[in-house]
């Protein structure tokens, strides 16, 4: 893994890649870290489960079923800060 | 009721009338009243009729399960319109078909969805109104075709709703049916389909004032519509969410809105079976949980009769065409359970063969439904309602040719087989993917699993499975293919076997079959 100064500058850019990459996003200039990703239709329920994949293979994490939130998932920012949390 | 024949949206003015305080609908961080809610949609209507909106007219909802499309729903209705949800994971080019199809007078969406129905909007003569709620700058608003915000257009107070037009053989509702099977086709359903559609499902769920219904499912998509509709009929209390994405909050709505019906689709029940913690969740308050579509695997059967004992647990079958056709009573789920039950009250439904012949028990043929709840036809399609709606045994009555293939036993309950443009004909033989899905789901191990037929130079059609296996588990595609030669006649087995993370789904969380050919 990607190791820099500001690892959570990392995580938003690898979610982000991961989003693009496998979603449908009509305009992804209009993707920003606070883009609700439910709002915006980019992830369903299936869609959440491939995202929970994609965190617990990159980060090397476990996903709680208790921390299957919005909080947590809703948007790229929001899923970088909870991987912070989850890695310290 | 208002007057001897009600239309649809009495059961909202009903329930105002006598409950005027009760929190009808709790939707996120808000909690709206019926009185509410009357208020509001009277507002909405006269707004529409004062911009044109006449008798008979469309009006497309575009947006999420919100407060708005509720009120919208109500006072599309109020205004003697026909309303339209269209599910907010619409693209752009399906939506620009939805409007050139339905030819809406309004359109009435949220400013998150700008980005997809500016456009369309722009290009839609039909339009003479549209309203967006949320935060949208004016320069927006103004570059839309006889745009208005939401408050602004719900701004006047109304004691009453505009003067009624419509009989109920008017049409109340159009449902786009997803695009599973082609093209979007919208299914006309005047008011007298839906309140005999409410009636006969109410009558069997038992429904009480007192219910908490939480629907995450889409109220685009009939089954969840119907939730909405069922709660303020009853009286009772809808809360409202978007989604299953998140099962940790959705578990936790249960316990604090004290949820007493669960309207579910199989995704729903595979990924609470996918839960390690699910037990931890207190779901004593669930009274009844539904499913629709086709049976429900027996792994869920189990799963949902250990976490909700006391819940009444039923599995269900219909098709937008005609609301509702079958539900297994509780009682017979442990007897029958791979059926999807006996004919709603007020409807019949008998099988034929390929020459319109009925067939006995037990014998494989279209299932045909009569009853007050059939559809009128699809809009601006005569050819495909042709196809659909033939003569039935009273002069000038029509009844509904399903498309699916089923059974019906001695006792009348109906087992789903498949639909027709789903059997898969290999080696010569009928294979219906539901039967060899059912063996697949049986496996310990599986999650979730989809058959097709795909093109095979010597069987025709060969059978070809995608396959989710649960979370922890190992399991070969050599494995399953030996569990199914087990189980299954040879030539039902799948030629080939692939394990995926996911299915494809559909905007209404239905499996996309056509996504996996």
């Amino acid at each position: 893994m990607l190791l820099t100064r500001e690892p959570l500058d990392t995580y938003r850019k690898q979610v982000r890649d991961f989003l693009v990459l496998n979603f449908y996003i009509a305009e992804t200039n209009l993707l920003e870290v606070d883009t609700s990703l439910l709002d915006q239709g980019i992830i369903d329920s299936t869609g959440v489960l491939e995202v929970i994949g994609f965190i617990e293979e990159t980060f090397g994490i476990t996903v709680e079923d208790s921390e299957l939130l919005p909080e947590n998932l809703d948007s790229i920012e929001r899923i970088a800060q909870y991987v912070i949390r989850k890695k310290s | 009721m208002h007057g001897p024949v009600p239309l649809l949206h009495d059961y909202l003015i009903h329930s105002a009338r006598h409950l005027s305080e009760k929190v009808a609908l709790v939707c996120g961080k808000r909690r709206v009243t019926y009185g509410e809610i009357e208020a509001r949609s009277n507002a909405i209507a006269h707004h529409l009729v004062a911009s044109g909106v006449a008798r008979g007219d469309r009006v497309i909802i575009f947006a999420d399960n919100t407060v708005e499309t509720v009120v919208s729903f109500w006072a599309v209705l109020k205004a003697n319109a026909v309303v339209c949800i269209v599910n907010p994971l619409t693209k752009r080019d399906k939506l620009r078909y939805l409007l050139n199809d339905c030819q809406p007078s309004a359109l009435i969406t949220d400013k998150h969805l700008y980005p997809i129905f500016k456009e369309p909007a722009e290009a839609c003569p039909s339009l003479r109104r549209v309203i967006v709620s949320g935060s949208i700058d004016d320069a927006e608003l103004t570059g839309l075709p006889h745009a208005v915000h939401w408050d602004a257009a719900g701004a006047a107070g109304h004691d009453a709703p505009p003067a009624r037009s419509c009989i109920d053989i008017d049409l109340a509702a159009i449902v786009y049916t997803s695009g599973s099977t082609g093209d979007p086709t919208g299914v006309m359903l005047t008011h007298r389909n839906m309140l005999a559609a409410c009636t006969s499902i109410a009558s069997y769920l038992a429904l009480r004032e007192d219910e908490v219904i939480l629907n995450v499912l889409p109220l685009a998509f009939d089954y969840g519509l119907y939730q909405m509709i069922m709660a303020f009929r009853t009286g009772a209390r809808l809360v409202l969410e978007r989604s299953f994405a998140f099962p940790a909050q959705i578990l936790g709505l249960i316990a604090d809105e004290r949820a007493t019906g669960l309207p579910g689709v199989s995704t729903i029940f595979s990924m609470l079976s996918g839960l390690k913690s699910i037990k931890e969740h207190d779901l004593s308050s669930i009274r009844y949980v539904t499913n629709t579509g086709a049976a429900l695997p027996v792994k869920h059967i189990r799963l949902l009769q250990d976490l909700l004992p006391a819940a009444r647990i039923y599995s269900m079958y219909g098709l937008t065409e005609c609301k509702r056709c079958t539900f297994l009573p509780p009682e017979d789920i442990d007897r029958k359970p791979l059926s999807v039950g006996i004919a709603i009250p007020n409807t019949e439904m008998w099988i034929v063969d390929e020459d319109d012949r009925r067939v006995g028990p037990g014998v494989v043929g279209q299932l045909v439904i009569r009853g007050a709840t059939v559809m009128r036809g699809y809009w601006g399609k005569p050819e495909a309602t042709a196809r659909k709606l033939r003569a039935g045994p009273l002069p000038g009555e029509q009844v509904l040719y399903t498309g699916d293939y089923c059974r019906i036993d001695a006792e009348g309950y109906l087992y789903f087989i498949g639909r027709s443009d789903e059997i898969i004909k290999s080696r010569g033989e009928k294979v219906a993917p539901k039967e060899v899905e059912n063996v697949l789901m049986d496996i310990p191990g599986v999650r979730e699993a989809a058959v097709i037929g795909v093109p095979d130079e010597l069987l025709g059609q060969a059978v070809k499975a995608f396959v989710v296996i649960e979370q922890g588990r190992t399991l070969g595609e050599k494995q399953l293919q030996k569990e199914c030669q087990r189980r299954l006649e040879s030539f039902m087995v799948p030629k080939c076997i692939v394990i995926v993370p996911s299915l494809p789904r559909t905007d209404t969380a239905k499996l996309n079959k056509r996504a996996l050919s």
